[in-house]
């Protein structure tokens, strides 16, 4: 009996941090893999100092516009600043930028989306006919919007993003609260008279904490491709900040011309960022929510 | 139906309302540093404006309730968007000018989307788990991840560089020379349609796996109708019911998207007009850009709501 008894033990002890990790590695490969690449990402951005050959505005006017070599492993820009550092401190701004704006966005998304689908009523009605019309406006324009209003900056793109993608993803967060509120056990809190508060805090959120984990990290790349198309447009943040986006546009683009290796590093990077971080989401998606599996 | 298209009418007023209001409120955050910002670069134009001129041109003398009143009396009652604060144009006549260019290059990046994303992804599940399911995936993950502005730069360098050609930079308008002018947008379109299709891709092959495990289908598999007849007539047209709401959610994307590919290929619609006005803190035309696109998308959803009841008999008789 006391045999039987103690592999049971000794699998229940096992963290379920690691369990998931090893159902990520076993069941989703191609998610795992973009998981690795999502926490490389986060590392460099970290670490942009140590990891960069040389500084992200160093300017080298013997070696303008050079083709990659040893020594610069993407090449030079116009004025003579290695791509490669440029690129690893754009993904510090990247990391930045994507991990402030989509921690704000999912507060924002949780915040409303478990008042409003637990509430329900009137106060939902109201606030989705506001998530509707806030919603008819693409974010890239309202973002070009705002920054004519308050000026280009890391800050103000940060807040802009937040509250936009924050508004948005409340959506999913509602939808599921409104499957969790009907659980019995939401049903045994109230009747014990639990508060309202006491019930959103301890019994709805712990269980949506799937879709709050899922939105966060495809918020993350939604964020980094969005500030990079702002930052293309000129209306980023400002010069000379080594962003990726920003890296495509300006003054660089003249120059693409006659440096075609110009356009390549900081669009690759973007891609395989933000192609890493949506299988990634993917993979957590199908894992947390199998009924989800496959769909967008 | 009827019933169901006084619901939606009803329901788009409260949601044009709130839009009108984010559209006033964001605007008219301007601090005063901005209106300083605006009279040194007026200082440089013909039409100097005194300070004063310009705050009364804004409207920003007067209190909020009133300033909103105002505008969109002029907007509802005379189509007034007010004007531009450099060339003293009506904003509406600049608006008349560029929305139908918008409109061409979102329609055919819509018609690519779909042209690529629907046989693609009833293909996928058609083949579920083949090579070619997996090939049309990938190709769909990865068109999600790649940004339209990095392939509108890649088109415009790479080429230029190999082969010494480049897309044409002086737009001719429909009216003038409508084959010149859609060789002009097709790379555009195809540039935003591709990644616009990953997700209606991924939408479509879901849906069909869904449906094609319906007993219908198995009943048309038994009538012994061959794959073309099942597919297009008994599973593409159930699948796709979703998928036209989803072009609905997308209309953000479509113009958000639009705005970047004016801008590289120098196209003078809305977004190209937006980017120019934001350069010279034209507010008006910004605001005006704001609204109109707000509203487009307002009015496509509701096109697509009404579709959506004209396509699902499930909806057209609630």
């Amino acid at each position: 009996m006391a045999a039987l008894a103690q592999p049971l033990a000794r699998r229940s002890t096992a963290s379920p941090m690691l369990r998931f990790l090893s159902r990520l590695f076993r069941e989703k490969p191609l998610g795992a893999a973009g998981g690795i690449v999502f926490v490389l990402f986060l590392l460099i951005g970290l670490f942009a100092d140590l990891l960069a050959p040389y500084g992200a505005n160093q300017i080298n006017p013997i070696n303008r516009l050079k083709p990659p070599s040893s020594m610069f492993l993407f090449g030079t820009d116009n004025l003579g600043r290695d791509v490669l550092s440029r690129c690893i401190y754009g993904a510090r701004l990247s990391v930045i930028i994507g991990f402030c704006a989509a921690g704000l966005a999912t507060l924002i998304s949780v915040a409303i989306g478990i008042v409003t689908g637990y509430l329900g009523g009137k106060v939902d009605l109201i606030a989705q006919r506001f998530v509707d019309a806030w919603q008819s406006f693409p974010d890239l324009v309202v973002l070009i919007v705002v920054v004519s209003v308050v000026g280009p900056g890391m800050p103000q793109i940060i807040v802009t993003l937040g509250l936009l993608l924050g508004v948005a993803g409340s959506r999913i967060i509602r939808s599921a609260v409104i499957s969790v509120r009907e659980h019995m056990y939401v049903h045994a809190a109230q009747s014990i008279g639990a508060s309202t508060a006491r019930i959103l805090w301890r019994h709805i959120l712990p269980n949506v904490l799937a879709p709050i984990v899922v939105l966060f990290t495809t918020r993350v790349g939604a964020v980094i491709l969005i500030e990079s198309a702002l930052s293309f447009l000129g209306l980023g943040v400002p010069p000379p900040a080594p962003t990726w986006g920003g890296m495509l546009s300006g003054s660089g683009r003249a120059f693409m011309f006659h440096g075609p290796w110009l356009a390549l590093a900081p669009g690759l990077c973007l891609t395989i960022v933000v192609y890493a971080i949506n299988v990634f989401g993917d993979a957590l998606r199908d894992l947390f929510d199998p009924r989800m599996r496959g769909s967008r | 139906m009827q019933a169901y298209i006084v619901r939606r009418l009803l329901a788009l007023i409260p949601a044009l309302f709130f839009a009108s209001v984010i559209v006033f409120v964001t605007v008219r955050l301007i601090p005063g540093s901005v209106i300083d910002l605006m009279l040194s670069q007026n200082d440089i134009s013909a039409d100097k404006l005194s300070r004063e001129q310009l705050i009364a041109a804004l409207g920003l003398d007067r209190p909020i309730w009133e300033q909103y009143a105002r505008w969109m009396g002029g907007i509802l009652l005379a189509g007034d968007f007010g004007r531009s604060l450099w060339g003293n144009t009506p904003v509406a006549e600049l608006l008349l000018a560029r929305l139908p260019v918008t409109f061409e290059l979102g329609l055919m990046a819509l018609v690519v989307a779909l042209a690529v994303a629907i046989p693609i992804g009833a293909y996928s599940a058609m083949r579920q788990d083949t090579a070619g399911d997996y090939l049309g995936r990938s190709f769909s993950i990865l068109m999600l991840a790649v940004p339209s502005f990095w392939m509108g730069t890649m088109v415009m360098v790479f080429p230029s560089v190999w082969w010494g050609w480049s897309p044409e930079v002086k737009f001719v308008p429909f009216r003038q020379d409508p084959l010149h002018n859609l060789s002009q947008m097709i790379l555009p379109a195809i540039i935003l349609g591709t990644s616009l299709s990953a997700v209606t891709m991924r939408l479509t092959r879901t849906m069909m796996l869904e449906v094609l495990r319906q007993d219908y289908i198995r009943t048309a598999w038994a009538k012994g109708l061959t794959e073309k007849l099942v597919v297009a007539r008994h599973a593409l047209r159930n699948a796709l019911i979703p998928v036209v709401t989803l072009i609905g959610l997308q209309a953000p994307l479509l113009i958000g998207g639009a705005v970047i590919m004016e801008q590289i290929f120098v196209i003078p619609g809305m977004g190209l007009l937006l980017l120019d006005a934001v350069n010279q803190r034209d507010y008006p035309i910004i605001t005006g850009v704001f609204l109109i696109v707000g509203v487009a998308v307002m009015m496509i959803n509701l096109l697509v709501d009404l579709s959506y009841g004209m396509l699902d008999p499930k909806v057209r008789y609630r």
